[in-house]
C-alpha cells in the first residue's frame, strides 16, 4: 500500500474515518441534548492521556477507559439532586483542569499539549490509522445495529419500556460509541475540538432532512466534506488543520441556516 | 380473566415510597380508571405495569405474552429530529402500511401519515400516540392522562374514541385522568389512588365513598352526576347554588 506512504493520504483517510463515524453519532446527541455530555468525555480524555503517558501504555487505551468512566459516572449521577448541564459542567471543567495538572506532574516525557489539545493529523501513522479506522467502523456498526432501538429510546424511555427495549442499556450504547468516537478523534481534531465534530455536522444536515436516517447520512456527507475541504484549506492557506476542518462544518451550518431561513421565513 | 394483578405492590423513589401496598386486577375488556390528587402516584402505579419503574415490594402478575398498548403522558419530540409520522409508527419495528394506516384509521387521523411529527397539533399528537399504541392489537391500552391540553370537545371526542375502540377491539382499558366527570361517565370501575387505594369500585359508589369526598370534596360528583343522572342533577345543582350564595354573602363578611 505505498499511497499510504504520503503524510497527506494518511490524514484524508483519517479525517474522513473520524469524521464519517462522528456525524452519525452527532445526530444522536444533538437529538438527545447531550451536546455538554459530549465535551465532557471529550475534556476527561486529557487526563486519560496523562495516565496513559504515566503508565506508558497506549494514548488511545488510557482516553478509552477514562471517557468510559466519565461516560458511567455522569449517567449514574444524573438525576440525584443535580440538574444535567451543571452536573456535566462541573464534570466537562474538573476533568479538564484535572488532567492538565496531571500532565504537569509527568517528568521527563516529552509532551506536546498542543498537539492533544488541538490535534495533529498530519503526524498520523500507519498504526494511528489502523485503529481509528478500526474505532469509527466498530461506531458505524453499534449504530446501524441497535438504530432502531435507539431511536425509540432518544423519542421516549417509557414507549421503549413499553416495546421491551431496556434505555438504559441504549444510553450505555451511546456513551461507548461516544468513548470509541472521543479516542479516536484525538489525533485528528484535538481534545477540544471533538464535540464540534459531533455536533456541527448534525445541526448543518437538521434544515436538508425529514428522516432521521437522512439526517445521519447528511451528517456524514457533511463532516466527510468538512474533513476533505478543510485538509486541503489547511494546506493551501498553511493554517492548523483541525480547527480549519471544524471552520469549514461551521461554514456548511452557517449556509444551510441560511438556506432554511430564505425557504421558510415564517418558521424561522 | 385477569389479565395483570398487583398484589401488595410498592414502588419507591430513593427514600420517598411513591405507592404503598397496592392490590388491583384488571380483567379483559372492563374500562378501569384512576383518579387521584397530584402526586398521588398516577403515573409511576402505570409505568410499574408496564415495567419501566422497578417495585420496591410486592408482586406484579401479567398474563402470559400480555400485549400492551402505552400512550404517554406527554412525549416530547425534539425539534432537532425529523421524523414523519409513518416513520414514528415504525418504531421500533417496522409495520406495513397497511397496518399503519389502518391505526391512524382508528384513532381518527387517518391522513396525517406523512406529516412532520413536530408540525401536529395537540390533539393530533396525542391521536398518533393512540395509533401507535393500537398498532400490536393490545389486550390492554393504558392511557396516562392522555387528554392533558386539549379543550373540552377535544378530550369528550378522544374518549368517545377510546369507548368505540373497547367495543371494536374488545381490549381492556387503563386511564389515568384529572378529568373525573368525563371519564368516570366512560369507566366501568374507578380506583382512588393516594398513595394506597383509597377506595375502589363502581363510579357512583366511588364518587360517593367518604374516602374519594375527602380527596376532591364533593363538587366533583356534582359534574358526575351531571353526566349521569337527571334527578341527581337537579338536586346537586341547588346544592351547589346555595353553596355558592353562602360563599359569596361571606366573602362580603370577610
Amino acid at each position: 500500500m505505498d499511497f499510504l506512504n504520503s503524510f497527506l493520504v494518511r490524514a484524508t483517510l483519517a479525517g474522513l474515518g473520524v469524521a464519517l463515524a462522528a456525524a452519525p453519532l452527532g445526530c444522536f446527541v444533538v437529538w438527545r441534548r447531550m451536546a455538554y455530555f459530549g465535551e465532557a468525555t471529550a475534556h476527561a480524555s486529557i487526563l486519560g492521556i496523562a495516565l496513559a503517558l504515566a503508565f506508558s501504555t497506549s494514548i488511545f487505551g488510557g482516553v478509552l477507559v477514562v471517557a468510559l468512566l466519565m461516560g458511567w459516572t455522569v449517567s449514574t449521577l444524573s438525576g440525584r439532586g443535580y440538574a444535567m448541564d451543571t452536573l456535566l459542567g462541573v464534570m466537562a471543567h474538573s476533568a479538564l483542569a484535572v488532567g492538565l495538572v496531571a500532565v504537569s506532574f509527568l517528568q521527563g516525557v516529552r509532551i506536546d499539549l498542543m498537539a492533544y489539545l488541538f490535534g495533529d493529523i498530519l503526524a498520523v501513522s500507519r498504526i494511528d490509522l489502523t485503529v481509528i479506522w478500526g474505532g469509527a467502523a466498530l461506531v458505524m456498526l453499534m449504530l446501524w445495529w441497535r438504530w432502531s432501538a435507539l431511536l425509540t429510546a432518544t423519542l421516549s424511555p417509557d414507549l421503549a419500556f413499553a416495546a421491551g427495549i431496556e434505555p438504559r442499556r441504549e444510553q450505555m450504547v451511546l456513551t461507548i460509541a461516544l468513548a470509541l468516537v472521543v479516542a479516536v478523534a484525538i489525533k485528528v481534531v484535538g481534545v477540544l475540538l471533538i464535540a464540534a465534530l459531533l455536533i456541527i455536522p448534525a445541526a448543518a444536515a437538521r434544515p436538508f432532512a425529514q428522516t432521521p436516517e437522512r439526517m445521519a447520512f447528511l451528517a456524514a456527507a457533511i463532516g466527510g466534506f468538512s474533513a476533505l475541504a478543510g485538509l486541503r484549506a489547511a494546506y493551501i492557506f498553511d493554517t492548523p488543520t483541525g480547527p480549519t476542518i471544524v471552520c469549514v462544518a461551521a461554514a456548511c451550518f452557517v449556509l444551510g441556516s441560511l438556506f432554511n431561513l430564505t425557504r421558510s421565513p415564517s418558521s424561522g | 380473566m385477569s389479565l395483570i394483578s398487583a398484589k401488595g405492590m410498592g414502588v419507591s423513589h430513593g427514600k420517598n415510597h411513591v405507592l404503598k401496598n397496592v392490590t388491583l386486577e384488571i380483567k379483559s375488556g372492563e374500562i378501569v380508571t384512576i383518579v387521584g390528587p397530584n402526586g398521588s402516584g398516577k403515573s409511576t402505579l402505570l409505568r410499574a405495569l408496564i415495567g419501566a419503574a422497578k417495585l420496591s415490594e410486592g408482586t406484579l402478575t401479567r398474563k402470559e405474552n400480555l400485549r400492551i398498548g402505552y400512550v404517554p403522558q406527554k412525549l416530547h419530540i425534539d425539534q432537532t429530529l425529523p421524523m414523519r409520522v409513518s416513520r414514528f409508527l415504525s418504531l421500533p419495528n417496522k409495520v406495513s402500511n397497511e397496518t399503519s394506516r389502518a391505526a391512524l384509521a382508528q384513532a381518527g387521523v387517518d391522513n396525517l401519515a406523512q406529516r412532520q411529527m413536530s408540525d401536529l397539533s395537540g390533539g393530533q399528537f396525542q391521536r398518533v400516540l393512540l395509533a401507535r399504541a393500537l398498532l400490536g392489537n393490545p389486550e390492554l391500552l393504558i392511557l396516562d392522562e392522555a387528554t392533558q391540553g386539549l379543550d373540552q370537545p377535544g378530550s369528550a371526542s378522544f374518549y368517545r374514541q377510546i369507548e368505540s375502540l373497547r367495543e371494536t377491539l374488545g381490549c381492556a382499558v387503563l386511564m389515568v385522568s384529572h378529568e373525573l366527570h368525563v371519564v368516570m361517565a366512560a369507566s366501568d370501575r374507578v380506583i382512588c389512588l393516594n398513595g394506597h387505594v383509597c377506595c375502589e369500585g363502581a363510579p357512583e359508589a366511588v364518587a360517593s365513598a367518604p374516602e374519594y369526598r375527602a380527596l376532591f370534596g364533593s363538587g366533583t360528583q356534582g359534574a358526575l352526576a351531571l353526566y349521569r343522572h337527571d334527578h341527581d342533577h337537579h338536586h346537586d345543582h341547588q346544592h351547589d347554588h346555595h353553596d355558592h350564595s353562602h360563599d359569596h354573602e361571606q366573602s362580603e363578611d370577610a
